[in-house]
């Protein structure tokens, strides 16, 4: 019954790759830096659900230490551009 | 057919709620409206599909992990919306135009019935 979830992985990382899609069209149109920080923030999200979907997939768990990596990497940028956006943000 | 029916469904579930995130950040008409399809969808899609990998692998130490990605999710995400509401907040970004503050709502006042029930308190 393994082939079901290989069946089923290919199909939800599909989904999440036009997630991602969808969200970059909010970062490429986003009409403000905050709008574009969010869209990052989600594609951030969006990428550690791929790297769990592809942990599922090849059945590795090896893959599981980047996505904690990512996930840290993502909370501090987020946190670094709201103090960039804080602090008067482009000039 | 009970482990791969429950990853399965939560595969699919997680995936559905990102995939409603990421149409919701798109849709929405507001930077704080967007915000909230960010913030908090993307962290139930993030959920489920940690709780497919928790359940896919018995193993202890894939299960530890998926968890505490899970739990760091649940830390992180809403102090970053926090964070970035209020510098945006802030920095004033135009919110949108249906946008309505009704912090005590009181009842209407074209209806004045003769017994009053809540009446203040005069001094």
């Amino acid at each position: 019954m393994t082939d079901s979830v290989q069946g089923v992985s290919s199909l939800v990382m599909a989904v999440l790759f036009l997630a991602t899609l969808i969200a970059m069209i909010r970062v490429v149109k986003g009409p403000s830096l905050p709008d574009r920080v969010i869209a990052i923030d989600l594609i951030t999200t969006l990428a550690v659900g791929i790297i769990a979907v592809y942990t599922i997939k090849t059945g590795n768990p090896v893959y599981l230490t980047a996505a904690i990596a990512l996930a840290l990497l993502a909370f501090l940028g987020t946190v670094a551009l709201a103090l960039y956006i804080r602090r008067g943000g482009p000039p | 057919m009970n482990l791969t029916f429950w990853t399965n469904a939560l595969m699919i579930t997680g995936c559905l709620f990102m995939l409603l995130a990421a149409v919701g950040i798109y849709r929405m008409p507001d930077l704080f409206t967007r915000m909230h399809a960010a913030t908090k969808v993307g962290t139930m899609g993030v959920s489920g599909l940690m709780l497919a990998v928790a359940v896919y692998f018995g193993d202890l130490g894939t299960t530890t992990r998926a968890l505490l990605i899970l739990l760091f999710f649940l830390i992180t995400a809403p102090v970053a919306a926090h964070m970035i509401g209020r510098s945006a907040y802030l920095s004033r970004v135009t919110l949108w135009s249906g946008t309505s503050v009704n912090e005590w709502p009181l009842p209407s006042p074209k209806s004045p019935d003769p017994q009053k029930e809540e009446e203040p308190p005069t001094p």
